[in-house]
């Protein structure tokens, strides 16, 4: 249990309605340095909403974001990805008409300085080339690299995703359900994937597959009807019976 | 990318080339002078067709309101030759400049001048996207057409007459054949350095905002700055073939800014292959050739026009240039 | 300037400002509903009023003229829905742009081949004809009142049918959340085809009432869809309530632009003729300058489509 360092990420009283739906009802949540922290919830619980308010999408009407001592609440989702806050989508959203070798060399690209170069060919620039390469090499994906990636397979892509997201070498990474719809297999790899960032990086990450989020998690703050109900190790949200109240009939 | 494979594309372009410099000597030969006139026309409108493919092709920005600089090109020309040949000085100018007919002069003038109305527009309508952004390009592009409609002092509705085209080192550009082939010089050039741009690290990140903008920002490009530049360009690029226009006819008026001007060279982009660079070439050229071949049976050739354009937006979106050359033609 | 002066420009305000109500109605409705946006909106606006004209010549009666232009208008645009724009309904905007354009070609072109090129003059109806002191020494014409009134109806009649009728409800429910509404079991397809039909009636009735006042010709529709484009911009795309205010806000901006900015700057300027030439172009371009400054603080308009 860290105790020492301030977290990576706050956030305080998130509330945003859309209409007379409250969708985050005053959730607060905090991310250590390092840690994996697994949100979860029955669908509709407000988890993407949540997200979509880290990550800049969406303005909260009240409450606040704090990303490593700074107040982010305002800022657009360019500057908070360039402060080093990254995310990856539940619906995939990559580049179809890139190779998998370009869409990665694109999230490489954005922190390195010549981005108004007019004249070289970026085809043939190893400087955004080689450490997309070492990106897909990390995620076994090198046979694909010059797919285009709108051709890649469902799970390829969620792989893509992921890999774009990890490229920009970011402080923390929020991850929405970077396992939807992928097979047992596939599973299985991604873990082993971002098993190994645990201390690297700090992760908030959605999950609905249990055995993912337990395997993965530090901590798990459990999200039902906008309100987060609680935020505890697994093991103590294992056996809350509050949370399972909660979950009565949700399938894992 | 090294060395040039022998494809359709390449012999489509070859092709192309070929007969694009052969055309006015071949012309010449067979006593059709008026040819060389009608394929400058085509050049230049390609020149501009070219420029809206840069943002519309490979940016995804659409912009119904190109036009403007294509006239804001043209006017700068014209205003520049109107008081060479008064010999008065410039009103709003500082300084005592009587304008002048000196192409280099006038026609980077017609560039920095269109680059910056570009900047200026593109900086207000980059705030918007999608819907909005197509509106709003419209409409500033009217708000230029009525103020350069306003300007009784340059012709206003009635336009300005050139007495003669610029004067360009070592050619005459009254010459047709001259002027014919600078400004297919040009094209080649531009055409070139938009290749260039849309294969470079800038030119990446804009094919990046066509095809998924929301995560080029979620990697944290700023992508306004890298749209505005685009936009920025294009714009120059079409204020180079409004100076050309305004030779090519030795007339400017605020026709050329109307939006459906806009419309037309957006129809010679899609019809001749959106996202090419080439296929707007070859739509210029159809489009232009349509009208001349067309309008000499009937008055109302455009009827089919329209429908055309629906069936390629539907089905042929690749254009004529994607058609004959395959799928080859879709980098640029 | 006198108060008479005022009062008149207010209500060709308000008149101009009934009949982009009346378009942009339409076309916020379309987009709101189907994210569709149609360039031919205008075409359906010159439909209405060609139609008109030449039915309310042909019979001599005004009233049978703008009668038949309605379903007409209405008739044609879901021709169109479903012919051409069904399948655009997935596509970008870039491309609905690009073959809605090709529609204003060919309707531009349909209507000079039947009518032939030249603009068309429609009187106004006898019954109109003249004006009505409303304050004793100002007199209005009859007939921009009668627009007035017209479109002050139509909007409450749309309120209505939004806010109280199913079809209302399914439209609310659309704009939305159109997956849930054809879960539903609704035939969206038919709704939309509906929303379409009622979009270019709304637009074919502006066109036959203006008629008498505007130049009926080839264009015309060109002209009026990009006021209403500034006006949807400006009210927020989607929102009937915007497509109000906006309208009504653009008309105001156009209509005393035109009126006062002339005289404004030629008291400002000393040399007539560059205040002329500057009001001029000013004027014309007031409203765009609305839609600039708009769009700086409210980049999404003035309203929110429902919520």
């Amino acid at each position: 249990m860290d105790k020492t360092s301030a977290p990576v990420l706050e956030v305080s009283n998130l509330v945003k309605s859309f209409g007379a739906l409250r969708a985050s009802d005053g959730i607060s949540l905090d991310v250590r340095a390092g840690e994996i922290h697994a949100l979860i919830g029955p669908n509709g619980a407000g988890k993407t909403t949540a997200i979509n308010q880290l990550s800049g999408e969406m303005q909260p009407d009240q409450g606040e974001v704090v990303f490593n001592g700074q107040d982010v609440t305002k800022l657009p989702v360019d500057q908070r990805a360039q402060l080093g806050l990254a995310r990856s989508y539940q619906i995939t959203s990559i580049f179809p008409q890139f190779s998998a070798l370009e869409n990665v060399a694109m999230a490489v690209q954005v922190k390195q300085s010549h981005n108004f170069r007019f004249w070289q060919p970026a085809g043939e620039d190893r400087t955004r080339l080689d450490p997309a390469m070492d990106l897909l090499n990390r995620m076994g994906m090198e046979a694909l690299a010059l797919t285009k990636a709108g051709e890649l397979a469902h799970g390829q892509q969620r792989q893509l995703e992921l890999a774009m997201a990890l490229a920009t070498e970011p402080k923390m990474l929020l991850l929405d359900e970077p396992m939807a719809g992928m097979g047992p297999e596939e599973t299985r790899r991604m873990t082993e994937i971002l098993m190994p960032l645990k201390g690297q990086l700090s992760i908030l990450l959605v999950e609905h597959d249990m055995d993912v989020v337990f395997a993965l998690a530090d901590r798990i703050t459990v999200l039902v009807l906008g309100k987060a109900i609680a935020t505890d190790t697994p093991e103590n949200i294992r056996n809350s019976a509050e949370v399972r109240a909660a979950y009565l009939g949700e399938p894992t | 990318m090294g060395s040039v494979e022998l494809n359709r594309k390449t012999i489509v372009l070859l092709v192309g080339l070929v007969f694009l410099i052969a055309l006015p000597p071949v012309a010449l030969a067979m006593d059709e002078e008026f040819f060389i006139s009608l394929f400058s026309r085509i050049l230049v409108y390609a020149l501009a067709a070219v420029s809206l493919d840069l943002i519309l092709g490979y940016a995804g920005m659409a912009s119904l309101g190109h036009g403007a600089f294509l006239g804001v090109g043209a006017y700068v020309v014209g205003i520049l030759a109107f008081h060479a040949s008064e010999e008065v000085a410039i009103p709003f100018l500082p300084g005592d400049w009587a304008g002048t007919f000196n192409a280099l002069i006038a026609w980077v003038s017609a560039i920095v001048v269109s680059g910056l109305f570009a900047l200026v527009i593109g900086a207000l309508s980059l705030r918007t996207s999608g819907v909005y952004f197509i509106m709003i390009t419209l409409a500033f592009a009217q708000m230029i057409y009525f103020f350069f409609i306003s300007l009784s002092a340059y012709g206003g509705e009635d336009g300005l007459n050139m007495e003669q085209r610029n004067a360009f080192p070592m050619l005459d550009l009254g010459d047709d054949t001259s002027f014919y082939y600078v400004c297919l010089g040009l094209l080649l050039a531009f055409v070139y350095v938009c290749h260039r741009i849309v294969n470079s690290r800038f030119g990446m990140v804009m094919r990046g905002c066509k095809q998924n903008e929301t995560r080029m920002r979620a990697l944290g490009y700023s992508t306004y700055k890298y749209k505005l530049v685009c936009f920025v360009i294009a714009g120059a690029g079409a204020g180079l073939a409004g100076a050309l226009a305004a030779n090519q006819n030795e007339f400017v008026s605020p026709g050329l800014m109307h939006w459906t001007r806009s419309g037309e060279v957006m129809i010679m982009v899609i019809l001749g292959g959106i996202g090419t660079l080439f296929g707007p070439i070859f739509g210029a050229a159809a489009l232009l050739l349509m009208e001349e071949v067309l309008a000499a049976y009937t008055q109302h050739w455009m009827i089919i026009l329209g429908p055309v354009l629906i069936l390629v937006v539907l089905f042929a979106k690749r254009g004529i240039y994607g058609f004959l050359a395959g799928d080859r033609g879709r980098d640029g | 300037m006198t108060f008479f002066l005022f009062l008149e420009q207010t209500l060709n305000a308000f008149q101009l400002g009934v009949m982009l109500f009346l378009m942009a109605a339409g076309l916020t409705l379309v987009f709101g509903i189907m994210n569709m946006i149609n360039l031919a909106h205008g075409s359906f606006y010159m439909i209405g009023a060609y139609v008109a004209a030449y039915v309310g010549h042909v019979t001599g009666n005004f009233f049978i003229g703008v009668a038949v232009a309605l379903p007409v208008a209405a008739l044609t645009g879901m021709a169109v829905e479903i012919t051409a724009l069904r399948k655009l309904y997935n596509r970008d905007h870039l491309d609905q742009v690009l073959a809605t354009f090709g529609l204003i070609l060919f309707f531009n072109e349909l209507t000079s081949i039947i009518w032939g090129p030249q603009a068309i003059f429609v009187p106004i109806p006898g019954l109109f004809e003249g004006s009505v002191e409303l304050i004793p020494g100002a007199p209005y014409p009859i007939y921009r009142l009668v627009i007035i009134g017209a479109g002050l109806v139509v909007a409450l009649l749309l309120r209505l049918l939004i806010v109280k009728t199913r079809t209302g409800m399914l439209i609310r429910a659309g704009a939305s959340n159109r997956e849930m509404v054809s879960a539903l079991g609704v035939d969206i397809d038919r709704l939309y085809t509906v929303v379409f039909g009622l979009g270019a009636l709304l637009a074919g009735l502006a066109g036959a009432l203006a008629g008498p006042i505007l130049a009926t010709e080839i264009g015309m529709g060109e002209n009026i869809l990009i006021l209403t484009f500034v006006v949807i911009i400006v009210g927020g795309i989607g929102s009937i309530r915007g497509a109000l205010i906006g309208a009504l806000l653009v008309g105001v901006v156009d209509t005393y632009g035109r009126a006062f900015l002339p005289a404004i700057l030629r008291s400002l300027f000393e040399d007539p003729s560059v205040a002329d030439g500057v009001g001029a172009s000013a004027s014309s371009m007031s409203i765009y300058i609305l839609m600039a400054v708009v769009l700086i603080f409210k980049p999404r308009g003035l309203f929110q489509a429902y919520g």
